[in-house]
């Protein structure tokens, strides 16, 4: 089967997130995280502005200029919902309440640190909105990404070369390629694509690999990109 | 005592809290050159920029930002900083939205302006304490990162924390739905994200609003008790 593309990485996380479960959802693709949720499922999204319980996205008659996300979307909310300000919001991911962080990134490495919020763009100011809270408190911190860059460089690394976000705080990584597990002894190969070879993973990968005794073929139903996104 | 009827307006006019401003200029009088200014506002909600603009127009230099964007597509922030009235800017997010340099992007990679980056909880958290009496805590975000440099580290239960300091205010500028004479303020949906820790960490908070109420409203509705607010101004929808 061909690599992942972006929503079906996106597909992917969401079979694992827990019902019942509070999540904070990153900038970018995984926010789309929460269109493959289970109908019937009882998760909460946590956005950073306070919003405790998003529901989808508001169609443009309900739309509401105050009610948004993180991401400047405006949403709607599911019932249970409630609204908190920042300090509030940012108490509970720093105080651990959060079950599940699941953040884009730039680069993962081997021992768990994280790169995903400055890519030393000459002329652009640095954005670090709530990424290193999220990272650095979540009970767990997930990461959705490609594989490798545009120009084919692993993202999964011996040791992260851009800044920064949190040391070891990744402990589950999804690609276009592989589910893989961050442990104590290094990345654990839990899913490889159906039909990709062990050695293109290797080599398409920054650290050494381990693969997990019981790992699966990773597959996922087809979804379409939205034309905006194929180019 | 107040009255005990909202229309009795004679009786209301001799009470001696009054934070109704008769207009935004108004409220701002008295802000001065070289002011700590907080102003709300995330992700399109909460922005004061009725109270940025008379700010604009009030023109005081060498301000000091405290701000979660320095550019934000539905904030008219920027114009403070295109006007030159701003020295430094503390925020969490300072990149602008489009290819071209933003007016912050521009003066500070001329190093015309300084800039303070700090992670959203941490900021959000130093204006709470310095609003609450803290003057300054350690925290684990942002340990092992650059903005942690020169911060001073302690360990506690194994954990790796660094200090941060409270942040306080001459003037907080706060968007929210409802207020009353005393001051009293309700918001709708995301629009208190840094509102509310803002009032309270700053001498001078004035808050914009949609409409300000004939009588105060009821205790059930108040986010933000009037005592922390200085004056109101309603600016509608």
């Amino acid at each position: 089967m061909p690599p992942l593309n972006r929503l079906q990485i996106a597909w992917r996380a969401a079979q694992d997130i827990a019902d019942g479960t509070l999540v904070n959802l990153g900038m970018g693709m995984p926010v789309s995280v929460a269109d493959y949720l289970a109908p019937e499922s009882d998760v909460f999204i946590q956005s950073e502005n306070g919003v405790i319980g998003a529901g989808p996205l508001a169609t443009p008659d309900r739309s509401d200029s105050d009610l948004v996300d993180a991401s400047s979307r405006r949403v709607t909310l599911r019932p249970g919902a409630a609204i908190v300000d920042s300090s509030w919001s940012f108490a509970a991911i720093r105080g651990g309440h959060i079950d599940v962080a699941i953040l884009g990134a730039f680069e993962v490495a081997a021992n768990g640190d994280l790169a995903n919020w400055d890519m030393r763009l000459p002329s652009k100011g640095p954005l670090v909105g709530g990424a290193m809270d999220l990272a650095a408190c979540a009970r767990a911190v997930w990461v959705i990404m490609e594989h490798v860059t545009r120009k084919g460089a692993p993202r999964l690394l011996e040791t992260c070369t851009l800044p920064l976000t949190a040391v070891r705080c990744v402990k589950r990584v999804f690609t276009d390629l592989a589910v893989i597990e961050i442990t104590p002894a290094g990345m654990v190969v839990r899913e490889m694509l159906d039909g990709l070879a062990e050695a293109d993973l290797r080599r398409q990968t920054g650290a050494p690999l381990t693969f997990a005794p019981d790992w699966r073929p990773l597959t996922a139903p087809p979804i379409e990109l939205p034309a905006a996104d194929r180019a | 005592m107040p009255p005990a009827t909202p229309d009795d307006t004679e009786a209301w006019a001799a009470m001696p809290i009054d934070k109704r401003a008769g207009s935004a200029a108004e409220a701002l009088a008295g802000v001065c050159d070289g002011a700590t200014v907080l102003i709300s506002g995330f992700g399109g909600a909460g922005f004061p920029n009725v109270l940025i603009r008379a700010l604009r127009d009030r023109g005081p230099k060498d301000l000091t930002l405290v701000v979660n964007s320095a550019t934000h597509r539905y904030s008219v922030t920027h114009e403070l900083i295109e006007a030159g009235m701003v020295r430094k800017v503390v925020c969490t997010a300072a990149r602008g939205q489009g290819k071209e340099p933003s007016p912050f992007e521009r003066l500070w990679m001329e190093g015309k302006i300084e800039l303070e980056c700090v992670p959203q909880g941490t900021f959000a958290e130093r204006i709470r304490a310095g609003g609450a009496g803290i003057p300054a805590f350690y925290t684990p975000v942002g340990f092992g990162t650059e903005l942690a440099q020169g911060k001073e580290v302690r360990n506690f239960a194994g954990r790796d924390c660094i200090l941060a300091q409270a942040i306080t205010g001459d003037l907080a500028l706060v968007r929210a739905d409802t207020a009353d004479r005393y001051g009293n303020l309700a918001f709708r949906y995301a629009q208190m994200n840094f509102g509310l820790v803002m009032a309270t960490a700053a001498t001078l908070a004035v808050a914009e609003v949609r409409a300000v109420l004939d009588a105060p409203m009821s205790h059930e509705r108040v986010q933000l008790p009037g005592f922390y607010v200085d004056r109101v101004v309603a600016v509608g929808a």
